[in-house]
């Protein structure tokens, strides 16, 4: 294994570990401030959205709302699945089978 | 010797209540790892590199994030603090888990804290409203979750060395879809609503615009400040 890539997953394991684990050892002697607590409490959403909406109206980097863009017409479906099912695996599935039919059918 | 027998039982049977109770998160880690696994093969990632990811990072949007960084040729710096700034959120998760947490030991506590992800969190976070479990089915449950993600790693750069056009499947499509899931599922209110889509299009236009890997962490901070925001005026 290259050094870069053991250094790359050294360092990605630090800084993932530190902010799962710190607050879990020190909460309970160290609390934080009331507004800090509610700004993390929208990061979920908001980091996710900022990840997520790029990557289905982006597809090649310019804003793409056509039907041709398969990754756009696929989030339907699969939005209608979480909703059905709140199945994270099942979504999962029927996004990936709907954008490889979408493939297949040439849209 | 026979109370040894007795506590072997309760712990046997505490381990198979906490891998039963991974089962979604098995199901829905598999494909996801698999994916993961093709993508870092693509990007010249060999099994012991994916793996390794897998086990010593364990978070899956932040490792296709930093497979996608290699691929395209970010340095090491951008990659950690990327890293960093994705995976900041199980902050909340942590802090959201520590008063159900009371009792485990700091070793304990460690060891629960390398394990939490937002599928295992969304578990806990369920299962802990009932009554905090037995200590080895929390772990075991958390186990068996990275178990499956490790392996789905593997088996996906074994097949991403034969299939050399993974588009046609459709599997470049697990991660938004499981964003979409996550962000569905998150969105509890109004104030979630909007802050869902004003993170996500802040994030367009900062990319748009140019901001690069900015974008993201600069949307984010952007979308739950004016979540407080919102909350504050809401609340009069």
């Amino acid at each position: 294994m290259e050094s870069w890539i053991v250094l790359t997953i050294l360092l990605m394991m630090i800084v993932t570990y530190v902010p799962r684990t710190a607050p879990l050892l020190f909460l309970t002697r160290f609390d934080l401030p009331k507004g800090v607590i509610l700004w993390l409490k929208y990061i979920p959403v908001a980091v996710l959205s900022a990840l997520l909406y790029p990557s289905i109206l982006l597809p090649a980097g310019e804003l793409d709302v056509s039907s041709s863009n398969e990754f756009l017409v696929a989030a339907l479906p699969t939005m209608l699945v979480v909703w059905c099912t709140r199945s994270l695996f099942w979504t999962v599935v029927v996004g990936v089978l709907a954008v490889s039919v979408l493939r297949e059918m040439g849209v | 010797m026979s109370t040894g027998m007795l506590s072997d039982g309760i712990a046997t049977s505490s381990i198979r209540r906490g891998m039963k109770a991974a089962t979604p998160v098995v199901m829905g880690y598999i494909p996801i790892a698999i994916a993961f696994g093709i993508l870092a093969s693509q990007v010249g990632l060999g099994i012991a590199e994916a793996a390794a990811m897998s086990v010593f990072v364990f978070a899956g949007s932040a490792q296709f994030i930093a497979v996608g960084m290699i691929g395209a040729g970010n340095s090491i710096g951008a990659i950690v603090v990327t890293t960093f700034l994705v995976n900041l959120r199980h902050l909340l998760m942590s802090a959201a888990l520590s008063p159900h947490l009371r009792g485990l030991s700091h070793k304990e506590l460690a060891w629960f804290g390398f394990q939490l992800t937002d599928e295992t969190f969304a578990l806990h976070s369920t299962r802990f409203r009932e009554g905090v479990p037995d200590v080895l089915e929390s772990f075991a449950l958390n186990g068996t979750a990275q178990v499956s993600w490790v392996l789905g790693t593997i088996a996906g750069v074994l097949v991403g060395g034969v299939v050399s056009d993974v588009d046609g499947l459709g599997m470049d499509y697990t991660l938004p879809a499981m964003f979409i899931a996550l962000v569905f599922i998150q969105v509890h209110n109004s104030t979630y609503f909007t802050v869902g889509v004003l993170g996500g299009a802040a994030a367009m236009v900062f990319q748009v615009t140019g901001m690069g890997v900015w974008s993201i962490i600069a949307a984010t901070v952007l979308a739950a400040t004016a979540g407080v925001v919102l909350e504050q005026w809401k609340a009069g």
